[in-house]
């Protein structure tokens, strides 16, 4: 077993890149993602990490730099937040097309304007549909194991597909936690080389990227979510190898107190932890509270969600971002999409809730379930929580 | 010779449709995208090769005779040979419809 450690949680990643002995690191600077790129630059300059550092001039070039060191078979990372993403947009659909398991710490921040550098999911839900795995964690261990997990799952022959780590800024990335580390003999036993099924290479010659007529572009959109919905049974299979090796679980949805739950709640990301302590104070007063944690984003966990939802009577979701002007959280209108056709299914509630950093302590959440178990007439569709109103 | 791109189905394409074999360009035929094609009045034609330097589509070859011939399976008619042409010898003619 390895050694514990307190240690940011940005440096905890970039130690799990490290680790994971990746060939190319492209990057921009933009907070909140800061230190873990400019520690694996540390890295690599003192000699510790055997890399090639790639500083570009934007985000879309850091994008597009994996994609071609991916494409001669390397193995790449990169990490961004908010703006960044936004920039890298366009060639987060090209990686995803073209299969090349890049990984991504994406820190999530909030979108501009008005200018914004702290903590919600704006970012990563205007990229849903990219084509990527998307994975949340809610604390510095996760954080670490996540990284080094994505690049084993990315690189596998059954997936070959880049996968995006989501870390909430500031009140995940940048505080201290103690993290388990593995050793790196460990980690190499875990995550072999990478070995690429197509590369760019003179003895070789491919053609990657190519154009398809409407003849030929429905079925290779078709073939890539096939592949990314096929992913879900290999991202468990290397799950359960992680916990044999760490003996850590995790799963797609996972869940807290849920067994007799009556009233679930569903969120992503580190306010899970805050989730827990609601759940926790709300079950000290007898009521029947337990909290669903969306591990995984994309491929979205329909069978689990269906199962894990079954006995509950109302299920409220927490969002992180606002869909504005269309129907709420995106999570919150994903899950109540997805229960729709089920025969028995919960009354599913939205909440958006910390949008731009906005603290949410576990009082607001107790406060949300409690306008659900009592009843309270909804006047809309989704609440956004804690905003001040006139009168 | 390749698959047509309408006989793949979507399992029939390689990961991320990388093509892994290499030049197979040239089975595309692209001469059907021409509106007209270049004929040549052999007895003004002086073998000069001006059109086969300018063909932006590599699309003519030396013949045997010595003459230079636009392969039609990839001729786009653009003129270009034409209006190089020293001698005038080449002649933009309508395809029929």
């Amino acid at each position: 077993m390895g050694k514990r450690v307190g240690i940011e949680v940005s440096l905890a990643v970039a130690e799990a890149v490290k680790m994971a002995n990746v060939d190319c690191i492209a990057a921009y600077p933009i907070t909140p993602q800061t230190h873990i790129v400019e520690h694996l630059s540390e890295l690599v300059a003192d000699g510790h990490l055997d890399a090639e550092f790639i500083p570009v001039e934007s985000e879309h070039s850091a994008m597009s730099v994996c994609i071609g060191t991916q494409a001669v078979g390397a193995r790449t990372f990169t990490s961004t937040s908010a703006q960044g993403l936004a920039l890298m947009h366009e060639l987060l659909f090209i990686a995803s097309s073209m299969r090349f398991p890049i990984v991504m710490a994406v820190v999530n921040r909030a979108l501009s304007a008005p200018l914004n550098i702290w903590n919600d999911h704006s970012d990563i839900m205007a990229s849903r549909d990219c084509g990527w795995i998307q994975i949340f964690v809610d604390n510095g261990q996760q954080a670490y194991d996540q990284t080094i997990c994505a690049f084993r799952i990315g690189e596998d022959r059954r997936v070959l597909l880049p996968v995006a780590i989501n870390i909430d800024g500031f009140s995940l990335s940048h505080v201290v936690e103690a993290v388990e580390f593995l050793s790196q003999e460990e980690v190499n036993r875990f995550l072999p080389p990478y070995q690429p099924l197509y590369r760019m290479h003179p003895d070789q010659p491919v053609t990657m990227g190519a154009f398809a007529m409407p003849e030929l572009y429905m079925e290779t959109k078709k073939a890539h979510n096939v592949a990314l919905c096929n992913s879900l049974p290999i991202i468990k299979e290397v799950w359960a190898e992680w916990q044999e090796l760490t003996g850590r679980a995790y799963a797609p949805l996972e869940e807290y107190c849920l067994a007799d739950a009556e009233i679930g709640i569903l969120a992503a990301g580190s306010i899970c932890e805050v989730v827990m302590e609601a759940v926790d104070r709300l079950r000290s007063q007898g009521k029947k509270v337990g909290l669903l944690k969306l591990r995984l984003w994309r491929p979205f966990p329909f069978p689990e969600l269906r199962q894990m939802t079954l006995g509950l009577k109302k299920l409220v979701v927490i969002d992180r971002a606002l869909s504005t002007g269309g129907p709420g959280g995106p999570v919150f209108s994903e899950i109540r999409s997805a229960l729709y056709d089920q025969e028995k299914h919960p009354q599913v509630f939205g909440f958006i809730a910390g949008l731009g950093g906005r603290d949410v302590p576990p009082e607001q959440i107790m406060a949300a379930v409690d306008s659900v178990m009592h009843g309270v007439e909804r006047k809309e569709e989704y609440y956004l929580l804690g905003v001040r109103e006139r009168g | 010779m390749a698959k047509q791109m309408e006989e793949y189905a979507w399992e029939d394409l390689t990961v991320g449709c990388v093509i892994i074999e290499p030049g197979n360009a040239r089975e595309y035929k692209t001469g059907d995208w021409r509106s007209q094609r270049p004929v040549v009045d052999k007895d003004q034609c002086i073998k000069c090769g001006v059109c086969w330097v300018f063909c932006p589509d590599a699309a003519i070859q030396k013949a045997a005779d010595g003459y230079y011939v636009a392969n039609l399976e990839y001729c786009k008619g653009c003129g270009i040979c034409a209006r190089e042409c020293l001698t005038g010898c080449i002649t933009m003619v309508e395809e029929e419809k």
